[in-house]
Parts: structure tokens; sequence; C-alpha cells
């Protein structure tokens, strides 16, 4: 055989670059010259790697390694691209504004702008109610922001609709972690993970949505630890487990009662630590007998013997550990899947100890602080109750303002789009968020916010969100502020300014501060940054679940993070609960819930037989207004797919559509093996017309309103060709920096659901 | 097999691509990727594997030998090093004579790029950027011992077998504990030939102008 010696007919991949596409890391040389290395976290999950910043000049130009303890110098590819948002040429630098949709966004001074959204905010008010204006936050915001973000909604705009992105992401689990144990936040350490011998994911793709959290996992094997992993994919953690439960979507309740089930008739259960520790036991075995492994194996559609394997892998390890994140929580049973796998864990005596015990994992970087201090419709500071008249009195004193002037409980982030539509909310503040690409059922996200009188939207890209706005307001990026975010532990960690905002941004806690101070209640609102706010939140959390009152910037720069509660500065966090088994209710005891299994809000019918779910691909995060922008992460993943068993008969690359009752959109297939041939996949950090969520349906959870992202129904046809991506949105007049852009066109799916591989054209 | 060095565990491998950002941040070659990351099942599983330089050490370097420009230089603790740019003159013959598809070519420049195992950073006691990142530690730098110490049992090898031609090398891999210590498989594998059943986008055919590890 002779193999031609030309360079341009060489192995594949050899002569392809993954170029990261121009900015800043756009020459294969060293950068000269003196650097800094400032200590901060990854602006993205939950997991919250600790990085260093690179700067030089004033300007953050590049990524470090950090040997934090959550990370140990590990990143994934989402946080090695981080910085490069941060000068990035499509930054947004002016407030932009116009006075109806029609016109074109056009810069103005922050004077104008700030004036405008306050005469806005008052004339809404004027003409139809406090209530009629909303505010909608993110837990991608320093927690300080989300603190000021429920301040201000109730104390300068004074309308009980306030909410957050959070309410998509976090609220299932918290409010099973409520019901169950008073107390919400992840039970143990990631550490802890390392010493059990039993390690549970539920609906977590960890290799691609925490992908360091992915060397605990393998930490925990390599110390004889099995791993059960219950989801209807065969995700890169799935692939090798012990276990892997490959459920139907929507089934997650049936199939962890059914493990209940099994427990207790082989008298697996821990029935000492559940007559000393629980109430509800009887209901919930009585519940979970409704399950017998047949029953269940027909819901869910796998076999019986697996059902009765799990039970005994995990009721017989010495120290079981269970970890889940949305592919349990994003469903109408989203708190009652949650609910199920705290019940097994409890059954089995698995919390409070090293290695034993329970977790949820936050997406947003914040999901955890986030949705501690009053961002969230029915929360007040330290996880109080708006409802709850001792707390109402607590906050309205700490807030220096009457207890009737404070608003009552509001409505839940898609529930507030509902009413968007129907003209009871007719003007916004948005925050962080765009749910132009993550919320359900986008034709009635968009009918809703263009029904708006005025929306204004704060962001350092243009979102699609923003896009569609009356006034853009530019705010920094994690790198040109201080503050402070909770990881999935419930662990504080301290984010580091890097370098001054870019000319024309302000931060968000500027922003807030001075519309309140339009709004007339300026001295409520007299922060010049975040630290000070920060003060401000520790005594607002003091005594309460979620105690802050002991963490200080000048502690948290001394021990790389504290997990709360920590009631005074000498205290040295709790990043384990439950060790004593009393938990935060008044009776101290585990309040074990029954739960029953009830099909999926969207009905199967002979035109719909399929199930769609969606989720997250490893090189983007959550709406793509960051990592859409990002060239190497383009690169890795330019376009979104239609995840198709072979049994359908479409080969990879196929135009395929995917229609639900609420719409269709056409994806390249990737035809593959490793999903259930009644399942479809897309992923959902794209926008319109390729937007897994114009097919998802809006309905919610009763409890929680998160919606059921998870699974609807659908159908897969042919189509003659893939939808084009659209470009990420910029102000009228530029051009989304090119560079970063040049796979975009890409009409093939990636090689496997992490990417191309770097050997593909 | 040197002493501080790159063993792989494909088995670990979550087919992130952190080792491909990472390695673009390098300050050699900033912007441009070294590492090469394949699914290796497409269609069937989301498998995946890294291929770094594996500096080969007996055929030493057969990338350096048939350098014309004698531009690729081996350093004593045995790093093979990317082409040095004042002297490469772009031909590919490395490409060519690389059994593992490491080198790389950027055809405007006209120069070689490869893996030179980070020497900025392992020449003065740091890991490589991608053994750094890597989540999972599919990519782990360090002597056998201390991998050990974190991996109780495991087995590495550094010897593969290309049709009958054995080469050692400096990188190494982790392998099933059971399969005993003879020469780990080198090439794809496959003979040429029709693949059953649907193919996915972006496999390779197995064809005389792509074949890997192929003996020249
Ligand atoms: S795992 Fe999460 S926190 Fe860590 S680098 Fe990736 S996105 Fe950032
Ligand atoms: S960083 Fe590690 S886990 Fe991720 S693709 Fe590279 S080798 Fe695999
Ligand atoms: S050792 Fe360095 S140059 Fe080689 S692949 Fe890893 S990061 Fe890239």
């Amino acid at each position: 055989m002779t193999i031609p010696l030309d360079p341009t007919i060489t192995p594949p991949g050899t002569s392809r670059f993954r170029d990261a596409g121009g900015v800043p890391a756009d020459r294969w040389r060293a950068v000269r010259g003196e650097e800094t290395l400032v200590a901060t976290h990854c602006c993205f999950c939950g997991v919250q790697c600790g990085m260093y910043l690179r700067v030089h000049d004033g300007k953050v130009f590049g990524v470090e390694p950090r040997d934090h303890d959550i990370n140990r110098m590990r990143l994934c590819p989402k946080g090695l691209n981080a910085y490069q948002q941060v000068n990035h040429p499509d930054r947004l630098t002016a407030p932009l504004l116009r006075r109806s949709r029609t016109d074109d966004l056009r810069p103005v001074s922050w004077e104008q702008a700030l004036d405008h959204a306050a005469d806005q905010i008052q004339r809404v008010q004027a003409a139809y109610g406090r209530d009629a204006f909303g505010m909608l936050g993110g837990a991608s915001l320093f927690s300080e922001k989300t603190y000021l973000v429920g301040k201000f909604a109730r104390v300068a705009l004074r309308t009980r609709h306030v909410d957050y992105n959070g309410r998509l992401c976090m609220v299932s689990a918290a409010g099973a972690n409520k019901l169950s144990f008073g107390i919400d936040r992840a039970a143990n350490p990631f550490a802890d993970i390392l010493l059990t011998d039993c390690l549970l994911i539920a609906g977590s793709n960890v290799g691609e949505c925490f992908p360091v959290m992915t060397q605990y996992l393998w930490g925990a094997r390599d110390r004889g630890a099995t791993l059960i992993v219950v989801d209807p994919r065969e995700t890169s953690i799935a692939r090798t487990a012990d276990i892997h439960v490959a459920l139907r979507p929507g089934t997650d309740s049936a199939f962890f009662s059914s493990v209940l089930h099994v427990v207790v008739t082989e008298g697996l259960a821990d029935e000492a630590y559940v007559a000393a520790h629980a109430t509800g036991w009887e209901e919930v075995r009585q519940a979970a007998a409704e399950y017998p492994p047949e029953r269940a194996a027909q819901i869910c559609g796998i076999p019986a013997a697996q059902i009765t394997e799990v039970a005994r892998m995990f009721a017989t390890a010495p120290k079981a550990m269970a970890w889940h994140a949305r592919g349990i929580e994003h469903h109408t049973q989203g708190v009652e899947n949650c609910l199920t796998v705290i019940n097994l864990c409890v059954a089995t005596g698995n919390l409070g100890r090293p290695g034993a015990g329970y977790g949820t994992i936050t997406g947003q970087g914040n999901g955890q602080g986030g949705r501690e201090h009053g961002q969230k419709s029915d929360m007040l500071p330290g996880g109080r109750s708006i409802s709850d008249p001792v707390h109402r009195a607590q906050v309205a004193r700490i807030w220096g303002i009457d207890e009737a002037d404070l608003p009552q409980a509001g409505t839940s982030m898609m529930e507030m789009v509902h009413q968007m539509g129907r003209g009871e909310i007719r003007g916004l503040l948005g925050i962080c968020n765009n749910p132009f690409v993550s919320l359900p059922n986008y034709a009635v996200v968009k009918a809703g916010y263009d029904a708006l009188d005025f929306h204004a939207q704060c962001d350092f890209f243009l979102s699609e969100t923003s896009a569609n706005a009356h006034l853009v307001l530019p705010v920094t990026t994690w790198a040109e502020d201080d503050g402070v975010m909770a990881n999935a532990e419930a662990r504080v960690v301290r984010h580091r300014k890097a370098q001054e905002p870019l000319p024309g941004v302000r931060t968000d806690t500027w922003v807030m501060c001075e519309l309140a101070r339009r709004l007339g209640v300026g001295d409520k609102f007299a922060f010049t940054g975040s630290e000070q706010v920060f003060e401000e939140l520790r005594v607002a959390s003091r005594g309460t679940v979620n105690d802050y009152y002991g963490i200080t910037y000048a502690r948290l720069d001394e021990t790389g993070g504290i997990s709360w509660p920590c009631p005074t500065v000498d205290h040295p966090g709790t990043p384990r609960l439950f060790e004593d088994g009393q938990t935060w209710h008044a009776d101290k005891k585990i309040h074990m819930q029954a739960v029953r299994w009830h099909p999926p809000a969207d009905p199967y019918d002979d035109e719909y037989p399929m199930t769609l779910t969606t989720g997250r691909t490893v090189a983007h995060f959550l709406s793509g207004n960051q990592t859409r922008r990002l060239g190497g992460l383009v690169e890795q993943t330019p376009r979104p797919w239609v995840e198709v068993h072979p049994s359908h008969g479409y080969a990879s690359g196929d135009p395929v559509t995917v229609v639900t009752r609420r719409g269709a959109a056409t994806f390249p297939a990737l035809v593959t093996d490793a999903i259930r041939p009644d399942t479809v996949f897309v992923p959902y950090h794209w926008p319109y017309p390729v937007a897994a969520n114009e097919l998802t349906i809006d309905a919610l959870d009763p409890r929680s309103k998160i919606p059921e992202y998870k699974v609807c129904a659908c159908r897969i046809q042919p189509a003659a060709h893939v939808t084009a991506v659209p470009a990420p949105p910029v102000p009228p007049g530029h051009e989304s920096y090119a560079a970063t852009q040049v796979s975009r066109g890409d009409q093939h799916p990636p090689t496997s659901s992490q990417g191309r591989g770097t050997s593909e054209p | 097999m040197m002493g501080r060095t790159i063993i792989i565990d494909p088995g670990r491998c979550i087919g992130c691509q952190a080792c491909v950002s990472a390695c673009r941040e390098c300050d050699s070659h900033r912007g441009k990727s070294m590492i090469h990351l394949d699914y290796l099942d497409a269609g069937h599983s989301v498998a995946s594997m890294p291929t770094v330089c594996m500096h080969c050490e007996d055929p030493l370097a057969p990338c350096a030998q048939v350098c014309p420009a004698e531009a690729i230089l081996v350093t004593p603790d045995g790093v093979v090093h990317d082409a040095d740019k004042s002297r490469c003159i772009g031909c590919g013959n490395c490409v060519n004579a690389c059994p593992m598809g490491v080198p790389k070519i950027d055809l405007k420049a006209k120069l070689q790029f490869k893996c030179n195992l980070c020497y900025d950073r392992t020449s003065y006691g740091l890991a490589p950027m991608c053994a750094t990142v890597c989540p999972t530690g599919s990519i782990f730098y360090g002597t056998v011992e201390e991998l050990r110490a974190e991996r109780p049992n495991v087995a590495v090898a550094s010897t593969f077998d290309f049709g009958g031609n054995l080469l050692t090398t400096g990188v190494a891999m982790v392998v099933p504990a059971d399969r005993g210590d003879v020469p780990v498989p080198g090439g794809v594998g496959q003979p040429a030939g029709p693949t059953p059943g649907p193919q996915p986008f972006g496999s390779v055919p197995t064809s005389a102008d792509n074949v890997l590890g192929e003996p020249l």
C-alpha cells in the first residue's frame, strides 16, 4: 500500500485546528509582560470550580487552573472559555432604547435610559396598579444581587410580582427539601461522595452538565463504590455504570416507589432509624406497596428484575448516597419525584453520615444562593416566607418599612408570562434571564412579552429576550464585580473582580440603586458595592435557617468557602446536615411524604405517540446567550440536533422534524443506540427557529410551578432540510463577532452528544 | 516510559473536550489545540478518547526521524518536541510517519504543530494543561506509582503492536487489569471494507489515505 506524502491528504484532523475564534486567544504565542492571576470561580454551573483569571494591563485575557478544593484545578470546556466573554466584541456598552417594537434599538445615555425606565414604571403602576409591573431575576447573579432583586421589587416597585429563573431549575428539589427536612440544600458535601459505597445518580447527565463533579464519581468507584444511574439516555456516566436504569421519561416516582417497596418487602429498611427520626413512614410504605416491581416495570418500560437489583444494591451498601438534578425535577410531579428519592435515603438510614446522604445538583452557578434571599415570589431573605406574619414583620423592620407596605406572595415565572398575555402584568424589568430560549412553549412566551407596554432587560450580551425589549441596560459580567455564590453543596464562595467594567457598562447593583433613587426610595438602596449589600444580607439572614451571619468576605478569603448555616463569625460552617439526626422542622423529625405516580401532563395518542425530552450539552450553558458567542464552544457544538434511536430508520444527518401540540422544529438526526426507542432528545440552548422550547409544554408542577421540560408527547417525521441556526443577536448596526461563528452553518449533527470529534470536518 | 508522564485512561473519559479547550490556552500555541478527541463508537455509545503525542521511545520518534529539516528535536528527558518553527518547512513527512496520527499541519502557515507535553509547564514541574484540567482524570500526569496510589491495582501499558511492529512510547495507557502484559493493538484495527448498518455522519471510511497507524 502506498501512502501519498501530501500534507493535505493526512489522517483526519491533522490539518484542522479547532481555533478558539479570535478573542482573545487568537495567537499561537505567549502574551508577554506582566500578568496578574485573580483567584475567583467559574461563572457557569453549580459546581463552582475555582479558577484564576489572567489579567494583563487591566484586561482579562486568559485562564489558569486553580487548586481550589472543589475542583482541584480541573475545569470543563465552559469554564475554560468563560474568560472570553469579558472583553468580547459582542458586549453591550451603551443602554439601548426604543419607544415601540417597530423601531430599532438606539443607544442613549444612562441618564436618559434610567429616567425613561422610572417614568415607565410610574406610568404603568399609576394606570394599572403596583402589581402590574413585574420583575424577573436570575440565579447566575451573585447572592448580593439576588437579594437586591427581591428588595427592589418589594421596596422600590412594591409589586407582588417578582420571581426568577431558578423557577425553571431548582424549585422542585427546594419544595421536596422543605417538606421533608425544613431546610433547602444538599445534605452532604461533594467530598462525601468519595466515601460512599453505593452512589445513585438520578436524572443528571453529570458528565456534560457538571463535568468536574465526575472526578468525585470516578473517585468513589476507584475506592470500590458501585454506581447506579437512572436516565433515559446512556450518558457518559451511565455508559460504564454498574446499573443503568434507562426508564421512560416521566416515570421516576413509580420507579423509586417500587425500589422502596422492594426494600421493605426484603426487610432491608432501617426501621430503627426511621422510628427514631421520621414521621409518615406508614403512609409512605403503603403508597410504595402500590408499585410492586411488575407494575412499575410496565410503567417505566424497564425489566422488573432491575428494580430489585437497584433496591438490593442501594439498601445493602453500608453507606449509600443519592444525587439528582433536573431529570427528575422538571416534571409536573417534580416535587414528588424528589420526595421518592428522599424517602429511599431515609428508609435505608442513609442520611447525615460521611458517605451517606442526599443531594440535589444545582444547575446555575448560584442556583443554591439565588433561591435563598428573596427573589422568589413567595420568599423573603433568609429563606423566610412572605406569607408568615412573623417573617414579614422581621423583614419590614430590617428594611425600615411598614409591614403593611410589604407586598404579598406573587406568582411563578411561567404564570407571570401567562399574566402578561392576559394584560394583568403590563411592565417588566428582567435581570439575568433569557426566557425566549429558556421558558417552555415559545409561542406563548413571545406573545406574553409582546403584549407588555414596557419591557426593560439587563444583560451583558444582547439576548434573544433583550433584543425584543424596549430598553436594554448593559451590565457587568461576573469578572467585573465582586460577590458571592453558593454552590451545589451550599458552600458560599467568593468571586473577585478581575477588571474594571468596560466603558459604558454598570453593575446590576448600581442600576437597581439608581432606579430606586428615581422611584423615591434611594435611602433604602444607598449601596456603593457588593460588600455593603452582603453586610445587609448577613444581618437579614441572621437567626434564620439560611443563616449567613457568620460569613464575611474576609472569612471567605481565608477559607475558600463556608457552608451555611453559619450563625457566628467563629462558626466553621455546616458542610454536612443531619449529623445529629435532627431536621429543621419544629419536631426535629424528617417528614416523609407519601407519593403516588401519575402520567405526565401531555397525553400520548396516535398522533403523538413518542416522548420528547430536553437537556443540556457540555459545550453550552442554559439559554446559550453566553456560550453561543465563544468560538471554542461553537466549534465543539455548533448547532442543536435530535437524538433518535436507529429503529426509526433514519441515518445520522437526515433532517427530522419533531412535532408536538405546541409546534414543530427541524433538526439533523443524531442516530444512536444511546437513547430509548420511544424517546427523542433535543438540547435546548438555541433560539427559535431551532429551539427545543418551541416544542415543550408549559404545564407546571402544582407545588413548585416548575415546567415539565423533561417529558411531552411528540412524533417525528422526515423533512426536506434542516433549519439554519440564527446568529446571536447584536445591536442594530453591529455584526456578531464573525470569528466565533464560522462553524454555526454546519448542517450536521455532532459526532456524539458531547460535540464534534476533533477529526470531524 | 518516562518517569513522570501522561497516562491515559479511556474508560474514564466523558468526551467533554475540556482537554481540547485547555490545550488552546497553552502559551506556546495559543488559540490552537494540539490534542485529538475522538468519539470511538459513534452511533452506538458516547465513548470517547483523547490522543496526545505518545513521545515514542523505541523506535525513537518516527516523526523526527523522517523530518528532512531536522526540525523535530528530542530532549534527554524523552520529550519529542513540536517542530522548531524556524526550521520546519511544512512538508508533512512527520504527519505521515506518526503511527498515532498526532502531528498537525497548518496549511496556511506551512508549519507543523504538535503536542509537546506542554514543555513550557512540565519543564517547570507543572502538569500539562490537558492533564491539569481533565475533569475525570482520564488524562493523568505523574508516575505509575502516583497513579496507583490514587487508583489501586490499575494496569498500564506502553507497548503497541502495529501488525507485528512493536512500538514503545513515553506516554502510557491504562488497560484492563486482567489482560496481561501484552502489547496493545495499534492502529484502527479494522481491515478496509463495508461496515454493516447505517453509518452515522462523521464516521470515517477506512481507506488508504486516512488509515491511522499503518506502517510506512
Ligand atoms: S464544571 Fe461547572 S463550574 Fe466547573 S468549569 Fe464547568 S461549568 Fe464551570
Ligand atoms: S478533558 Fe478528559 S474527560 Fe474530557 S474529553 Fe478530554 S480526556 Fe476526556
Ligand atoms: S500535553 Fe499540552 S500540548 Fe500536549 S495535548 Fe496536552 S495540553 Fe496539548
